[in-house]
């Protein structure tokens, strides 16, 4: 899938969570992205939420892509993503987490709510990449039009 | 506390022909914790004891680890830094002893405030490396992690005598767990056993991970042990096999069919130890049963398997000419080990595929050949011209999944690798 001629590729920021250092789901995600016609930026594993604010305030993507596997998701992203909100600039960007969140296995319908509720815009808890790709294909983060 | 000589004991069981078992888990319960230490002790195999540790003490994040124990929240591993040393004596008391060592597992580039903790609390066994734990784990420089390191062995190393005799396992036989090059997994291990040698350390053992070839696998650790043997010196080592440490089956039978796998290959490659996956894997942290499962399972399988005879591995192979090659290189750079690592890294002399790492040069990639074995792809500035056997195209997300999922795929439809 390519962009438009003339029309600017969505820009993508992919980070992993501060504990986190697992980077195959990062690499995937990439991949990904950039597929579907997406400009992708990874910030690779074990980013620092400051580091994380700082080059979305950087870069001003239109999409930011937050993956954790390591079963501290819940806690890593929450913090993240009240850090992100907190700054004017990333007020209306679209955040989305995903990946495997908790330590096992199961669903956590309290915390996925607690999520949305700090910020995160959709919260893709058993790493459904198709459900990932629907919401990418509607506006207003399309790579194709 | 009568101390357990980690190296000692697997020689032990080594001698009377028995494969040590070994689970990977941590909780961050201190009781549940103990019961999984009671329940791996007990379990109807030759077991060591591991306490793995959490995400936020393994990036030395000890405020987030206070938090979530104070919030009741459930962590990935032991927090080994933030239970105070009384409740971590209260679990391994009465456990802990001369036939039953424990190892500290963790992931640490930074890891001195782990180190401190664990020889405060009697144990003196770890694992690690400056390259292992550094580009797989964190994005911690490569230099700051080789000098933290070096502290790390000293601090070891200092306290054996009085019967005790630290050990320190390289992680290298690992790294990101898949694709990558078995000559390179050795050379790493080789290369980080050799760098805890010189830093003090008179008992390590050196790693390698369950690929996509058996016969590629039986190669490297004949190499790994015909290496370790030509270079480590008159210490303690031994050889440690990893259970596949990539995308794990999804099934039950599955799971448990590649982890059978691993404690036959462990026995007739002559591994001493196994550290073992279980049938959770591709799911969740496993719990204390999980783990008990696997380390019978493995311990049965490992019975019907038979031990090559004793003597060096006499074969030479693909594996060993590369990592014989790559393991040269980098001693040929400088004479501390350390340094030479870094300079290697910074050359693409040692190149991990698809590593984000910021001191990885990131030009080599792999594939696994039609036959299942690892290759080059492209080998970069790896010192190993004409080893690259398929000119690399672009990989796309399918390709690389594909790849990530091959054993996956075929253990869940009731195949072998
Ligand atoms: C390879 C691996 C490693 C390697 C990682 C090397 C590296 N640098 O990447 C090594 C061996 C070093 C490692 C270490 C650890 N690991 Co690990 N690891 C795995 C393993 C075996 C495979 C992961 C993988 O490569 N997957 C391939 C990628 C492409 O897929 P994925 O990550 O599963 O993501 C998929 C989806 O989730 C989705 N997705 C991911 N993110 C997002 C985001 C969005 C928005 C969307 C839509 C989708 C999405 O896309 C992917 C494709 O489907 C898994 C178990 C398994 N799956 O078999 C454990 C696993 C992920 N590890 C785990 C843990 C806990 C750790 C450790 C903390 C050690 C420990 N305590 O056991 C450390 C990490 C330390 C740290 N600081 O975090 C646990 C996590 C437990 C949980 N969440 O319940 C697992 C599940 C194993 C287990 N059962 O205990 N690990």
């Amino acid at each position: 899938m390519n962009s438009m001629p003339g029309t600017p590729m969505p820009t993508v920021l992919v980070t992993g969570t501060s504990s986190d250092a697992h980077t195959w789901n990062l690499v995937y995600l990439q991949l990904l992205l950039e597929e579907w016609g997406h400009e992708v930026t990874n910030l690779g594993p074990c980013a620092p939420d400051d580091l994380v604010m700082g080059s979305a305030v950087e870069l001003r993507p239109d999409l930011i892509v937050v993956s954790s596997v390591n079963g501290h998701g819940h806690q890593d992203g929450l913090r993240l993503v009240q850090v992100l909100r907190a700054r004017p600039e990333l007020v209306g960007t679209t955040i989305v987490i995903g990946g495997k969140l908790g330590t096992d296995g199961l669903r956590n319908v309290g915390q996925v709510r607690r999520l949305l509720a700090a910020g995160y815009d959709r919260v893709f808890d058993d790493g459904d990449v198709n459900a990932f790709r629907d919401m990418l294909a509607r506006p207003p983060v399309r790579a194709v039009s | 506390m009568t101390q357990a000589p980690f190296g000692e004991f697997v020689a032990g069981a080594r001698a009377r022909g028995t494969l040590v078992v070994q689970p990977r888990m941590g909780f961050s319960d201190p009781g549940r914790m103990r019961q999984g230490l009671a329940r791996t002790r007990a379990a109807d195999a030759v077991t060591v004891g591991t306490l793995t540790l959490d995400s936020y003490t393994r990036v030395r994040d000890l405020d987030a680890a206070r938090r979530a124990l104070a919030e009741g929240v459930t962590l990935n591993g032991y927090p080994i830094c933030t239970h105070p040393p009384e409740t971590t004596r209260g679990v391994l008391d009465g456990i802990h002893d001369a036939s039953f060592p424990v190892q500290v597992r963790h992931g640490s580039p930074r890891p001195e405030h782990i180190v401190a903790a664990l020889l405060g609390l009697g144990l003196d066994a770890t694992e690690g490396g400056p390259v292992s734990y550094c580009l797989p784990y964190s994005r911690t420089p490569l230099a700051e992690a080789v000098v933290c390191w070096r502290t790390a062995c000293e601090m070891l190393a200092e306290h054996t005598g009085d019967g005790r005799v630290p050990h320190l396992e390289s992680f290298g036989g690992c790294m990101l767990g898949q694709l990558c090059p078995p000559a390179v997994l050795v050379a790493v291990s080789v290369l980080e056993g050799l760098f805890f040698a010189r830093h003090g350390l008179r008992s390590v053992s050196l790693s390698y991970a369950q690929q996509t070839s058996p016969q590629q696998d039986l190669e490297a650790v004949a190499a790994l042990q015909r290496l370790a043997g030509e270079l480590l010196g008159p210490i303690d080592w031994h050889v440690v096999l990893y259970a596949y440490m990539g995308v794990y089956p999804l099934s039950r039978g599955g799971g448990l069919n590649l982890l059978e796998a691993a404690a036959r290959l462990a026995v007739t490659s002559g591994a001493s130890r196994l550290i073992v996956k279980t049938a959770a894997e591709a799911h969740r942290i496993p719990t204390v049963a999980d783990n008990v499962e696997a380390l019978e399972a493995a311990a049965r399988a490992a019975a019907t398997a038979t031990a090559p005879p004793p003597g060096p591995p006499a074969a030479d192979s693909e594996v060993y000419a590369e990592a014989r090659t790559l393991v040269h290189a980098v001693l040929d750079l400088h004479d501390d080990v350390g340094t030479a690592l870094l300079t290697a890294f910074r050359r693409g002399l040692l190149d991990i595929p698809y590593c984000l790492h910021p001191d990885n040069a990131g030009r080599a990639r792999s594939f696994i050949d039609h036959d299942g074995r690892l290759r080059w792809g492209d080998t970069g500035a790896l010192p190993l011209g004409g080893a690259a056997v398929s000119a690399a195209r672009k990989v796309t997300s399918a390709d690389l999944l594909a790849a990530l999922s091959r054993v996956r795929r075929a253990y869940d439809s009731g195949g072998t690798a």
